[in-house]
């Protein structure tokens, strides 16, 4: 299985991505910078987290409008798996690819911690080896996390099985307690949560297991 | 004439007209008085520092770096430094302390290792009372983490105090540490021929004459002389850096921080005994107007001077192009060892570069300070109850839990961090297999009343953090901050910390591998206390992760607990009494109680071990009941000490740790103690909700629920208000 992580100017968790889907789960990875085309085999494709732009005008804002984005939203049609973390998912929501909006953390800082999540939707590439009401312990990192739609969106979500995550607890003031959110098809995901930063038991706390389930669903897409 | 005031005393002008024979011109004399700055060329301190050794086993040095290097085993090596933004912060704390990461994160890039972790050390006045301070601290943090996140470097530990001497002021304190391969090192060296490079931020006038601000005492707000930071220019530098590296590119390096081209020409002109024609046309300036001396002065950030070859220019232009930072070629290497700076043909200074960056040092008297003999002398009464005491303490701004600052600083990105911050130390995976080990203190108060012991026990305290994970420490870095050294009783207590800390380093035998001297700390209301920082690095073959303590775990605690309440929280924040006795160091039983933890934990003996230090055995036994939130039932007549009730709940004596013990390890961990003849007590058991400390016959009864809702809450409450 072929993945491509995208890397944009200013962003800082490629290199974690990159460790965990080659070195933890063995899988072919290639980096993608903004301004190319994305090869045509790629069997998925990560946004990584970081502050694309110095996250300048709005987290996401100027990524979204970088060359390789118009790529991203061709395979998105193509049905490959898309995931976005952190930023990765700040960028998939301004370029119109996820509903919603993600706005400054109610604590009006950045907030770095571990929470616990709550799977909503196990029908997507990086959820289908959960059970629904599965909890995962999981990290978070952003100032601008907080999950904003208006109410009629979040209605059509639900009814579009759209919300892939909750947070088990109130963290940051999010809609829903919503941690992360799929488009229709289910095969782009966004999550604000890091799980390149809980799956190896030497950096979880809470042992590891759960959290990787993320990355053995897009193991067993290929399969 | 717009540009800063010069700062070259009028002695030091002859001295300079002597050295090269003639009447130094106007850019000459610009560029002499930013270099010899009390900041950038330690004048005062430079002689005295040799105290402190610097060599051993695992040292690299290699000429030109900024920052210290250490080998960490198969190949990899671990880079380190200490930088202080504390003048910037004291006037716009968020900007000051945002550009005092970016500083010394370019040290480290400088040798050629990416920064994998930052640790900052916080000092302002008194929050709970001063709306300031707490504007100043809560500026920094914000500064801090702004920066930091947005790299990508975690910012792994540190330290916050308050104490009114930090009034209208502020320290900001960042350390940081790279890791590498050891071929990967930059190894400095240039020829004649080879081009200077001036890579990333445009030059403007923003920190004109910062390094002359930073010399001089806190007077007036010099806002322009504060930099501007901004995080995502310095990443795209970082990434630059390191491919240009990765390609060879890179024959010399050096980052522009306090003194800008001033300083980073005439230095690594000096240290690579080569010379430097450069024209200040081609600089990328932010404005058109700039005159030659704002221009060789300003210290604007993100800026990299790189020497590179002939053949290599147009790949290094092809990665900033890639990363779109700005890139121009600005001069070119000499072989006459001169600095000559022109504009187009017109040259403006012909000067000896190891004239300019060599100011002639200074041996300023020194003298004890009268303020020693006329110390508070008051001794607080002995009370029955202490429960009202450790209640206080625990939500001090002091000891308060630290969570409020470590959350808002993304200490997991990258992925090395497996003991995350709260705890003594923080731990980073290597890449080899290996662990490392960070810490950071300091302890002014302590300081204040006995400088040389003061400067001793933070460093022993800052090993001890080290010894509580599992590592040994490995080297040290200092960051020496105080007042005028123009005033003989502040350069006594600069001298005397010297000598505590170089007495302690030789007897442990850590090098020191690098550091820092930040002098004319001081407001119109007079000089900081004393605050010498130390950050040690430590290595582990083996990962020790502390266990949650449970139901029935046994407290050992370890070393001799003494009447010495001098600068304790006790004395400082309950009575407020400034004086008594410091804590003092004896070396070898540090050594001894070191090794025998060391070894505990080598031995898998313990669940946990946690360091005692400020608040003392009461705080720290609360500590460790707060974060497994479980209670106690602890009597300290049996531990190690001779003192009256209130020092043995409260007093700061150093080289004590405290064991959380299965008991079914609990024989085995006495008898090694009893080998190696180390005090030790049995202090008792960790069970049920509430925390109850006995001593000579009075009682400390607290629900852990309760104290640790007071400790966590703390120090957010009183930011916000």
């Amino acid at each position: 299985m072929r993945v491509g992580i995208v890397v944009f100017p200013g962003s800082n968790c490629d290199r974690d991505m990159y460790h965990v889907l080659a070195d933890v789960f063995g899988l072919e990875v290639t980096y993608c910078w903004h301004e190319h085309n994305l090869p045509d085999d790629l069997d998925g494709i990560v946004l990584p987290g970081g502050f694309s732009y110095g996250d300048r005008l709005r987290a996401g804002a100027i990524a979204a409008r970088s060359p390789v984005i118009a790529d991203v939203k061709k395979m998105a049609q193509r049905s490959v798996p898309i995931l976005g973390v952190c930023n990765g998912f700040q960028i998939l929501v301004e370029a119109g690819l996820l509903p919603g909006a993600l706005l400054k953390n109610d604590s009006l800082s950045f907030m770095c911690g571990w929470t616990e999540l709550i799977v909503n939707s196990s029908r997507t590439p990086f959820t289908s080896k959960f059970s629904k009401g599965q909890r995962v312990p999981i990290p978070v990192a952003n100032s601008e996390g907080r999950y904003y739609a208006d109410a009629d969106t979040l209605k059509e979500m639900e009814r579009n099985d759209q919300i892939v995550f909750r947070y088990g607890d109130h963290v940051n003031g999010s809609s829903d307690k919503i941690a992360g959110v799929c488009n229709v098809e289910g095969n782009v995901v966004g999550m604000m949560p890091h799980p390149e930063r809980a799956a190896e038991p030497e950096i979880n706390p809470a042992g590891t297991g759960t959290t990787s389930l993320i990355f053995e669903s897009l193991c067993g897409v290929a399969s | 004439m717009r540009c800063c005031k010069l700062s070259l005393e009028p002695g030091e002008l002859e001295n300079l007209k002597s050295r090269i024979g003639r009447m130094p011109t106007r850019t000459e004399m610009h560029i002499v008085a930013a270099e010899w700055s009390e900041h950038c060329s330690y004048k005062s301190s430079k002689m005295h520092l040799k105290k402190l050794p610097m060599k051993g086993p695992l040292v690299i040095s290699e000429k030109g770096y900024d920052s210290g290097v250490l080998d960490a085993g198969n190949g990899y090596v671990i880079t380190a430094h200490i930088e202080s933004h504390n003048h910037p912060s004291a006037v716009e704390p968020y900007g000051g302390a945002a550009t005092g990461v970016g500083g010394v994160i370019r040290d480290i890039l400088s040798a050629g290792t990416r920064p994998i972790a930052i640790l900052d050390g916080l000092r302002f006045g008194d929050i709970s009372t001063d709306m300031h301070s707490r504007w100043l601290f809560k500026s920094a943090v914000s500064g801090i983490a702004d920066y930091g996140n947005c790299l990508g470097i975690p910012t792994v530990g540190g330290e916050v105090e308050f104490d009114e001497c930090y009034q209208n002021y502020a320290l900001v304190d960042v350390a940081a540490v790279g890791f590498g391969k050891r071929a990967d090192l930059v190894r400095n060296h240039a020829q004649k021929g080879d081009l200077v490079v001036l890579l990333g931020g445009m030059t403007g006038r923003d920190g004109i004459g910062g390094s002359q601000f930073a010399s001089d005492s806190l007077e007036s707000e010099n806002r322009s002389a504060v930099q501007i930071p901004d995080p995502f220019i310095e990443k795209l530098i970082i990434e630059a850096v390191i491919e240009a590296r990765r390609q060879n590119l890179i024959h010399a390096m050096k980052d522009l921080g306090g003194g800008g081209l001033s300083c980073a020409i005439s230095e690594t002109a000096d240290a690579l005994e080569i010379g430097m024609d450069v024209d200040v046309k081609m600089v990328h300036t932010r404005e058109q107007d700039m005159n030659p001396e704002e221009i060789m002065t300003s210290e604007s950030q993100e800026r990299m001077l790189i020497i590179t070859g002939q053949p290599e220019l147009e790949l290094l232009q092809n990665i900033c192009k890639k990363f779109r930072i700005s890139c121009s070629v600005i001069g070119h290497v000499t072989a006459d060892r001169q600095m000559r700076i022109r504009r187009g043909q017109e040259i403006l200074a012909d000067i000896p570069a190891g004239v300019v960056a060599n100011a002639s040092l200074l041996d300023l008297p020194s003298k004890r300070p009268q303020y020693l003999d006329e110390m508070d002398k008051r001794v607080p009464e002995q009370i029955n109850n202490y429960t009202e005491i450790l209640e206080r303490l625990l939500t001090s701004p002091n000891i308060a839990s630290r969570a409020w600052v470590y959350n808002q600083y993304d200490h997991e990105v990258g992925i090395r961090t497996v003991v995350r911050p709260g705890l003594d130390a923080s731990v980073l995976r290597l890449d080899n297999g290996r662990y490392l080990a960070l810490t950071i203190d300091a302890n002014p108060k302590h300081c204040h009343v006995n400088p040389r012991q003061g400067a001793a026990g933070c460093f022993e305290e800052a090993c001890r953090n080290i010894v509580c994970v599992g590592a040994r420490p490995a080297g040290m870095l200092d960051h020496l901050q105080f007042g005028s050294p123009e005033n003989p009783e502040i350069f006594w207590t600069f001298l005397e910390s010297l000598e505590g800390l170089a007495e302690y380093a030789k007897i442990l035998e850590i090098p020191c591998i690098g550091g820092k001297v930040s002098l004319y700390n001081e407001t119109p209301a007079g000089p900081i206390k004393p605050t010498p920082m130390i950050a040690i690095l430590g290595l582990a073959d083996k990962l020790f992760v502390a266990q949650k303590t449970s139901e029935g775990d046994s407290l050992i605690v370890l070393g001799d607990t003494k009447n010495e309440m001098g600068g304790s929280e006790y004395y400082e924040y309950i009575h407020k009494i400034t004086g008594g006795t410091c804590p003092a160091v004896d070396s070898a039983t540090s050594k001894k109680n070191m090794n025998a933890v060391l070894d505990i934990i080598d031995g898998g003996l313990v669940k946990s071990v946690h360091d005692c230090s400020k608040g003392g055995l009461a705080v720290a036994i609360s500590e460790l009941c707060m974060t497994s939130g479980i209670g106690c039932s602890t009597n300290l007549d049996d531990t190690p000490g001779d003192a009256p009730l209130d020092a043995m709940l409260f007093s700061e004596s150093h080289s004590r740790y405290l064991l959380v013990v299965e008991p079914k390890n609990k024989d085995a961990i006495i008898s090694l103690l009893k080998e190696r003849r180390v005090f030790f007590g049995d202090a008792g058991r960790f069970g049920g909700k509430k925390m109850r400390i006995e001593c000579k016959g009075s009682m400390i009864d607290l629900s852990v629920d309760k104290a640790q809702k007071g400790w966590s809450s703390s120090l957010g409450r009183l930011v916000h208000g």
